[in-house]
């Protein structure tokens, strides 16, 4: 068997609302509200980025099952925000741990799916023999451009895995992944910002790859929806995974405890991810959870998990990813917000 | 900061590593290669805890231009459950609401970045517990 060993999610305390961006662009908050299910978003504080939000996340991971380092064969952080253009983020997560210098590295890229990336090549080494434990992260600070419709979803956030084969808390079950040439949503070099195909975003990206992936992957394992307690997908806006989860005959209860984009935004290569963590925070034995990605370019991994016993000794030893969720939240107005985000150019 | 100084510095800013003196036991962070104790040159390695309490705190509010953007901001002298006093910020508090025997826990944060394009210098901060 190989599953995921231990988890562990961090989203920083900082948040806006909806309300906040909407006033300053004269826009209609209730349209972002009732329209895309936003509420307010996470926002990383000014010395926050995607490395130390990875590295709280492994942390956490650590804090639940007491891995050693030595062990760790793979380090990957998938993101679109890594801090340098060339230097990998991936590193410095690996010298944290202290998991060099034996350990193979990299960090992922692929829009918001970056973060599955590194779940898909981790249990693919660990299935083959190559590695005992890799380390996978999805992390992101993602930016939106002011008065830009993703300004109100991106936001920031981390969850990482630690994939082996002993003491598994989750087994992985299947996994499926399909990719297209679908130019959605991009970022040019040496661009701040995001560009995207607006409504092109949703039927030929985002719904046709999540709701493709989805239907694979119980054709796949001849699981029924009706047989999968949590159902995990990507979050661009709260809207969206509610829309797929229907197409693809799943209920609401089935898709409410992993919906987290009303409350933090679209984290990216996080968003499935730290669903996930929420998800396996309440799991019972035996549960089965489908989680599917997205990633703007566009392709989807879809992953079924079983969870085993081994959840009850391990979950409590760090913080619930709903404490970071809903505790000890600062809301920030717009100013402290573009402070926050380097969106005030300070010549 | 130099990067070779940077890069010396990561066992320390990364991991808390610090050396404890086979001899007589006394922990030094940073390491250092004479104990002052009792003379001997030989150390373990160890990993410092990353829980502690506020021993004593200043708040700054005219700082040097490289934090002036995080102004004001607090520095502790923060005792860990192993005994180790460090000195470091604390982030993500309500500088109202600190006080001395505050719980705290550190977390790698970015300190400082050289400029726009030089690196990032990465090490721990506290964050109230």
């Amino acid at each position: 068997m190989v599953g995921i060993t231990s988890y562990g999610a961090y989203v920083p305390r900082y948040r806006i609302r909806v309300e906040d961006i909407a006033k300053e662009w004269g826009a209609d908050s209730e349209s972002y509200k009732r329209g895309l299910f936003l509420n307010e978003k996470s926002v990383a504080g000014m010395d926050e980025d995607t490395i130390t939000m990875s590295l709280e996340a492994t942390r956490n991971a650590l804090r639940r099952a007491a891995i050693d380092p030595n062990k760790v064969g793979a380090v990957y952080v998938g993101s679109e925000s890594h801090p340098y253009a060339v230097k990998p983020s991936s590193t410095i997560i690996a010298e944290a741990i202290n998991a060099v210098p034996h350990c193979h590295c990299a960090d992922l890229e692929f829009a918001c799916k970056a973060g599955t990336e590194s779940l898909f090549i981790t249990y693919g080494l660990v299935k083959a023999g190559l590695i005992t434990y890799g380390l996978a992260i999805g992390a992101d600070t993602s930016q939106g451009a002011p008065n830009d419709a993703l300004e109100y979803s991106a936001a920031s956030g981390a969850a990482a895995f630690f994939v082996g084969t002993e003491n598994i808390v989750a087994n992985i079950e299947a996994t499926y992944s399909c990719t297209t040439d679908t130019p959605d949503f991009w970022r040019r070099d040496n661009q701040v910002y995001p560009r995207h195909g607006g409504r092109f975003t949703g039927t030929p990206a985002y719904f046709k790859h999540v709701h493709l992936a989805g239907k694979m992957l119980l054709e796949k394992t001849g699981v029924t929806p009706a047989e999968i307690k949590y159902a995990v997908f990507h979050q661009p806006n709260g809207k969206f995974p509610q829309r797929v989860s229907k197409m693809l005959g799943f209920s609401k209860d089935q898709i409410k405890a992993g919906l987290l984009a009303p409350s933090i935004g679209n984290t990216y290569s996080a968003s499935s991810l730290i669903s996930l963590t929420a998800v396996l925070d309440i799991a019972e034995k035996d549960d089965l959870i489908m989680m599917v990605s997205y990633g703007s370019g566009a392709g989807s991994d879809a992953f079924l998990f079983r969870v085993t016993d081994a959840i009850y000794q391990t979950r409590d030893k760090a913080k619930t990813t709903m404490s970071y969720v809903n505790e000890r939240l600062v809301y920030l107005d717009y100013g402290l917000y573009a402070k926050y985000r380097d969106k005030i150019i300070i010549s | 900061m130099s990067v070779p100084k940077y890069w010396r510095n990561i066992p320390q800013r990364y991991r808390l590593e610090a050396v404890k003196c086979i001899k007589c036991g006394k922990l030094f962070f940073p390491p250092r290669p004479v104990c002052n104790e009792c003379r001997s040159q030989e150390f373990e390695t160890v990993h410092l805890s990353d829980e502690g309490k506020i021993v004593t705190f200043t708040v700054l509010n005219s700082a040097p231009s490289k934090f002036s953007y995080q102004t004001p901001y607090p520095i502790a002298v923060i005792e860990l459950s192993d005994s180790a006093k460090i000195c470091a910020q604390i982030t993500d508090c309500d500088i109202d609401k600190l006080y001395i025997g505050m719980p705290v826990k550190l977390q790698m944060r970015k300190l400082s970045t050289e400029g726009d394009a030089g690196i990032i210098n990465y090490g721990y901060k506290a964050v109230p517990a």
